[in-house]
């Protein structure tokens, strides 16, 4: 029941920049050097319905840390905070669409009872030509949890690969792929949130 | 008037929000996405977000007449921007971050791809932010923007407009949206403010005059209060609650 009616959505145009990436406001690298867990780099490109790359996307994540706590009062959870990790990113595209961070995986967060969610980040994606924002999850495609997770099972079988980053062949760092793809073959699931 | 292709796909309540595909605007053909939004329960995920660990900014921020460093004030006409942000239950969010950014007086945003032969002012960033106090009110000191003409169609001009993003207490408050002026005629022509699918919701993006707001030989008010999404289910949404079987 809302008492008050919402305020509505607006696009964040093109001129977003200089104010939500000016320096001490964007976050490619969400860790610090004594962040616990396992580095991971995420890249990927912003996409929409022709394939052409969006350079003027905005692309937020949130996550748990290494060991599934949110920094967040909400989460009242056992898991023990990390004093050097928010969990909280925010990266503009570049000409050819793409994004990055530098993070580290998530812990597995509740869901009820005893049963745990899957290794998630949230995503969500503001554009010039969106209204509204997007909101999405990023999976890892290595992950067994996957089958059992919550949300991920809400989502039509033929669509859930769109959430799962691939893990790129061995190298000096862990690299997860995540392409979001606005509009046509491919089109990412977003959520209804 | 003709005949504008609205497309099916809305992300929350569709008396409020503006639906993804708005053909007249015309950026949305090729970005909208055009399968179903699925469905999903909230969980704590959902439930918490980064807006009460991020409060480093300081009061300077929030004047954007003078926030550009030069020592120089912005020319136009200075406004106090003020309201309160809450929640749809109208529960107040206190220290919840909003970012605004703007066109100067001629309309000009300081921004590469904007060219048009506006004039710059060398003492306005156009960029501003602020925390909600305890009593979950922002107040921001700016000048008024210009109108500002873009490509959209032939001889398009945006209202003038403040761009707001709100960094609420979770992740359901998340919020980007724009607040317009009054008594504006390029309002009825903004295919953007009008992607917004009633007269009423419409009439939520519009700050209001308030002359108890406006500062005696200093600068005129205006009050705009923002409504975001609070921590509640939808009757559509469950919390904590299994998913639908595979």
């Amino acid at each position: 029941m809302r008492l008050f009616p919402l305020t509505s959505s607006q696009t964040v145009g093109p001129f977003f920049a200089p104010a939500l990436l000016r320096e001490d406001a964007r976050r490619n690298v969400l860790t610090q050097p004594e962040t616990a867990g396992e580095r991971i780099r995420l890249e990927g490109r912003v996409l929409d319905g022709e394939g052409m790359p969006i350079p003027d996307a905005l692309v937020e994540i949130w996550q748990a840390n290494a060991h599934g706590r949110y920094h967040h009062p909400t989460d009242q959870g056992p898991a023990p905070l990390d004093a050097s990790f928010l969990g909280f990113g925010r990266s503009g595209t570049a000409e050819d669409g793409s994004y990055w961070f530098e993070t580290i995986k998530p812990g597995s967060v509740p869901f009820e009872g005893a049963r745990l969610q899957a290794p998630h980040i949230c995503v969500t994606v503001f554009a010039r030509g969106l209204l509204n924002h997007l909101v999405t999850r990023l999976y890892f495609e290595d992950e067994p949890s996957n089958s059992s997770d919550p949300v991920l099972q809400c989502v039509p079988a033929e669509r859930r690969a769109t959430l799962l980053a691939r893990r790129k062949p061995a190298g000096a760092v862990v690299v997860y792929r995540f392409d979001i793809v606005l509009q046509g073959a491919n089109e990412t699931a977003f959520f209804n949130l | 008037m003709k005949h504008i292709t609205i497309g099916e796909i809305v992300r929350g309540d569709r008396e409020v929000f503006p639906p993804y595909l708005y053909e007249a605007y015309q950026a949305t053909r090729r970005r909208a996405p055009t399968l179903p939004l699925i469905e999903v329960p909230l969980t704590l995920s959902e439930l918490t977000g980064p807006g009460p660990a991020i409060s480093a900014i300081t009061p300077a921020d929030a004047d954007l007449t003078r926030n550009a460093g030069t020592g120089g004030e912005a020319i136009g006409q200075r406004i106090i921007v003020t309201g309160r942000v809450l929640d749809d239950r109208g529960n107040p969010m206190p220290n919840t971050l909003l970012e605004i950014w703007q066109a100067n007086a001629a309309g000009r945003y300081l921004h590469k791809r904007d060219q048009w032969p506006g004039p710059l002012d060398p003492n306005f960033l156009g960029i501003g932010r602020c925390l909600t106090n305890e009593d979950s009110i922002y107040r921001f000191l700016t000048i008024r923007p210009g109108a500002y003409p873009w490509k959209n169609h032939p001889n398009a001009w945006r209202p003038a407009h403040i761009h707001f993003s709100v960094l609420g207490p979770n992740q359901l408050a998340r919020l980007v949206t724009q607040m317009y002026f009054p008594d504006d005629p390029l309002h009825q022509l903004d295919p953007i403010m009008n992607a917004v699918p009633t007269e009423q919701a419409r009439k939520r993006l519009i700050a209001a005059y308030d002359h108890d707001v406006t500062e005696p030989e200093w600068a005129l008010g205006y009050r705009w209060n923002i409504v975001a999404r609070g921590p509640y289910a939808t009757p559509f949404e469950s919390v904590g609650s299994g998913g639908t079987a595979p």
